[in-house]
């Protein structure tokens, strides 16, 4: 595709910036899910659009340098690690997909809540990472 | 998890293991691998045969989706046990044999061993559990494994077809009996099939027994080759001989009769149910022995002749279930013998028909050919399969001392005393039942006798053989002499099996029979009667028939070797095949507004006529609260925005609006306090906003619209409609919920979101906890849009591609 070739030095500069505090707002966003606004879904948006502005800007083969990851394998774990956290309720002797959560005092951070959810929710945000990804750059991409 | 429940995965795992370490394997057969797995399965069942022989029945339940009441329980009695030693004890030599009959360098193992794998794992389950939908399921997973090792030698035509047949025929099957187990659990509420037993009064007095019935039998019959069903069989011939030993004789077609037998005392001990498996029995017994004579290829013939031994089966439980009805303890013994002898010969069927398919492959392997026309007095030069075929066909044609002999003579025992039932009108045509099952075993005598003369008597001629014919290598003859010698020594002993195997199985088919009254005696030798009569007339007249062949066989309709049944099934799937075109044609036309008009019309037409049938409208706006003005003034700026639309010209200008009326759709959200429902809508409009700059090169100049003025207006007409039912489906949902005071769900999730999954973002908790399996598929939804982006993107079609 033809990326904009501009070398609007301001502009590039700060789309990176933007982009470190995008991602980690959906870094933010897919923790605070449990409690508060965000989760899996909405933080893979935000890093997928993090991701996203980096292609807008810059051009393709800079960008690839950059995010060194194939997407479409990401779908596969994100789906596996769904799929699988299910299964701890049935190794427990309880329902498909039942979720546990504890809490635990650990050194340093005090005391915190682990739940199963979270695996799960980080399934469903690789899966929305890679996906629009895949989509947006695929579709992008064709030459035809 | 208990371990029965293990001994039905371990298979299925195996499956998934076998792929993965098969590239490193390659110098040992696979088949050693995985022959480990039925052998220990066999061994670990053969230890719960002192458990059953005294009656116990054993239950371990796991829970997978209590709350509708599908849990994969297991349940081990009787006949649970015959099922599952026989799959896991053929299915150890018939992986056996396949070591030696399948090449390890030409052929692709990984994928033989993981169907077959597979097959086996979900015919422990269909035997194995208590509950109707987890049998479903397993049993479903039969037709598939069946149908890819069917079609396993993938590049021949035939094997297509035939998997192809085999799938459809078993799977239309499956969703009738899906949809009359739904029938049972709607009578009497639970899945589970000793519940439903304990509720057999319920069942009987149900209007829907009826439906019920004909549904699952459906099932049945299509699984186990009835007539006129049975046509998927012979076609199912193409696939590996191990296969059809295995699962075309030995275990899969057995499944119908495994059903039938289960369900017996849900609807046996009614006329109807008595007279429609001994009639559908006895048509195919004499149907299936009729064709087999015109077989001209030794599987054909065995094909064939598996179906009339299905049918036997079948109609023998048919007379046994009279035992239901039939209250008198005597009385109660003199029917349940015909059960007894269809568990018999279940077992004999096994080892008789599974030693004649592996010899029958065995000559196919060492000749080249089937072709009983071109076969010939092999006798000498392939004597130990000689031995092992006679032996197989002599139990086959009912010859004494094997095993076949002793149920055939108790077959014609069940059907001599179908005719004494004074009960369910039998007096009336039961006369017909013991000449009918005469007649068919006339002809079983007569295609054994044309197998064994023709392949192993007469010349050899060498010319009609592109190899040179020698006797098999020891390893493949291992399985088939193993069960040859069964098929001795069943037939010397019979009683090893008797009070071991069968007396459990018969109790629990018969659930008013206990151990104690069961009297399972059986003897080669049992005196003159009339059974023994008729034996002597089947050998007389089949050899009589033999002997006069070269006159018969001229007729047109022995060398009419096809059945003409099949013609209906290829009409028919020509027929789906055009019509679905047809339809195809004028539905599909490739503009995604003609689909949108469709499924709006179909949407409109559906709820208006759900509003008017259930008397729901309800107009009622007291209820409904104030607006601010702020509200309005947005409501109204987002109208506008919409009915823009259509009349923007550039596209640009397009993907703006469609932008704005998606950041007011998030207005709204936050005014109305959900705060992610709003993140994660101003992030999809983002993210399509992004989408449609990136793919704005390759987005085509918008065209002028040329549609006619009437259309238009009807496409107008249409959108209101929508419109409207949509605005009117809300208000009334909603007056009517406040008018009949329910509560709303919301306050469930208040009080439990904490407590139960540990957050207190309500929305976040339901999607991860509460509703995962939806967020769980959804999300496997998407991964299946990205990969379909991929596939018409990337590969999408140049044109001239064979699809």
């Amino acid at each position: 595709m033809k990326y904009s070739k501009s070398h609007d030095v301001l502009q590039q500069t700060l789309i990176v910036v933007t982009t470190y505090f995008l991602l980690a707002f959906a870094f933010y966003l897919f923790f605070a899910g449990h409690n508060d606004p965000g989760g899996g879904f909405i933080g893979g948006l935000t890093a997928a659009c993090s991701l996203m502005l980096i292609y807008v800007v810059f051009d393709r083969k800079a960008a690839n340098d950059v995010i060194q990851i194939s997407f479409v394998p990401v779908v596969a774990i994100g789906l596996l690690i769904t799929l699988g956290v299910g299964f701890i309720g049935i190794i427990f002797g309880d329902a498909y997909l039942e979720q546990f959560f504890g809490y635990y005092t650990f050194p340093f951070f005090g005391e915190l809540e682990l739940t199963t959810a979270l695996p799960f929710d980080l399934g469903i945000f690789l899966v929305v990472v890679a996906v629009a990804m895949v989509i947006t750059l695929t579709v992008a991409e064709d030459e035809d | 998890m208990s371990s029965l429940h293990i001994a039905i995965i371990i298979p299925f795992l195996m499956a998934i293991v076998i792929p993965i370490i098969y590239p490193y394997t390659k110098r040992l057969h696979t088949g050693w691998i995985v022959l480990l797995v039925p052998t220990i399965i066999f061994v670990y069942f053969l230890s719960y045969l002192p458990i059953t022989s005294n009656g116990e029945t054993l239950l371990h339940s796991m829970p997978w989706v209590p709350s509708l009441g599908i849990n994969f329980d297991v349940y081990l009695d009787g006949l649970s046990l015959i099922f599952a030693l026989l799959i896991s004890g053929i299915g150890s030599l018939v992986v056996l044999y396949s070591i030696y009959y399948l090449n390890k360098a030409t052929e692709r193992l990984q994928n033989f061993y993981t169907y077959l794998l597979i097959f086996m794992g979900a015919m422990l389950g269909v035997t194995l559990t208590d509950n109707l939908i987890t049998l479903y399921i397993f049993w479903e997973l039969t037709s598939l494994a069946s149908a890819l090792l069917i079609s396993y030698w993938y590049h021949r035509k035939k094997s297509v077809y035939g998997a192809q047949k085999s799938m459809l025929i078993t799977v239309f099957g499956g969703f009738a009996m899906l949809a009359g187990f739904c029938i049972l659990y709607g009578i009497t509420g639970t899945f589970s099939i000793r519940e439903i037993i304990g509720q057999v009064d319920a069942v009987v007095a149900s209007q829907l027994f009826l439906p019920a019935m004909i549904l699952v039998l459906l099932g049945a019959f299509t699984k186990s080759a009835q007539f006129p069903f049975h046509i998927w069989l012979p076609d199912a011939m193409e696939a590996p001989t191990p296969v059809s030993a295995y699962l075309h004789s030995a275990t899969m077609v057995k499944a119908g009769i495994y059903l039938v037998a289960r369900l017996t005392p849900v609807f046996g001990g009614q006329a109807v149910w008595f007279w429609t498996l001994i009639i559908v029995g006895l048509i195919t017994l004499a149907y299936g022995s009729v064709t087999a004579v015109r077989q001209k290829d030794l599987k054909g013939i065995l094909a064939y002749s598996t179906i009339s031994q299905l049918g036997l089966i079948m109609s023998l439980l048919g007379v046994g279930s009279a035992a239901l009805f039939v209250s008198d303890g005597e009385a109660v013994t003199f029917y349940a013998v015909a059960i007894m002898t269809a568990l018999f010969h279940l077992i004999n069927h096994a080892t008789f028909k599974g030693s004649l398919f592996m010899t029958v492959g065995i000559i196919d392997h060492e000749t080249g050919t089937r072709d009983i026309k071109k076969l010939g007095g092999l006798m000498t030069i392939m004597p130990i399969t000689f031995v092992i075929s006679a032996v197989g066909l002599a139990s086959m044609a009912g010859l004494p001392p094997f095993n076949g002999f002793i149920s055939k003579e108790m077959f014609f025992t069940g059907m001599l005393r179908a005719t004494e039932a004074d009960f369910f009108s039998a007096n009336s045509i039961g006369f017909m039942l013991p000449i009918i099952a005469w007649i068919a075993s006339i002809f079983t005598f007569l295609y054994c006798l044309i197998m064994f003369v023709k392949t192993f008597l007469g010349t050899f001629k060498e010319e009609n053989f592109d190899q040179k014919v020698h006797e098999a290598p020891l390893g493949m003859l291992i399985s088939p002499l193993l069960l040859g010698s069964l098929v001795i020594v069943l037939g010397l002993f019979p009683n090893i099996v008797a009070d071991s195997l069968i007396a459990p199985a018969v109790t629990s088919i018969i659930p008013t029979l206990t151990l104690d009254n069961v009297a399972v005696d059986f003897y080669l030798w049992h005196g003159f009667n009339t059974e023994l009569l008729m034996s002597i007339g089947v050998v007389l007249f089949g050899t009589g028939l033999f002997l006069l062949m070269k006159k018969w066989s001229k007729l047109e309709i022995y060398k009419r070797e096809r059945d003409p049944l099949h013609w209906f099934y290829d009409k028919g799937l020509d027929g789906l095949i055009t019509g679905s075109q047809a339809i195809t044609r004028v539905q599909m036309t490739g503009l995604l507004r003609d689909y949108f008009l469709y499924m709006s019309i179909f949407i409109v037409l559906l709820l208006s006529w759900t509003f008017w049938y259930a008397d729901a409208w309800n107009l009622n706006t007291a209820n409904l609260a104030e607006l601010p003005i702020f509200m309005v003034v947005i409501a109204v700026v987002f109208i506008m925005a919409c009915l823009c639309l259509p009349f923007i010209k550039k596209r640009l200008t397009l993907i703006i609006f469609a932008g704005i009326i998606g950041y007011i759709m998030a207005l709204f959200f936050v005014i109305l306090r959900a705060p992610d429902l709003a993140l994660t809508q101003l992030l999809i409009e983002t993210v399509t906003v992004v989408l449609l700059m990136l793919a704005f090169r390759h987005l085509p100049e918008m065209a002028d619209e040329t549609v006619k003025a009437s259309k238009k207006t009807f496409n107008i007409i249409v959108s209101a409609a929508v419109g409207i039912t949509v605005t009117v489906v809300g208000i009334s949902a909603y007056s009517l919920s406040t008018d009949a005071g329910l509560t709303s769900i919301s306050d469930f999730f208040i009080e439990n979101v904490y407590e139960l999954g540990g957050g207190t973002n309500m929305v976040n908790v339901i999607l991860v906890d509460f509703r995962g399996l939806d967020t769980m598929l959804e999300v496997l939804v998407l991964g299946i849009v990205a990969l379909a982006v991929i596939m018409l993107v990337k590969h999408r079609f140049k044109g001239g591609e064979d699809v």
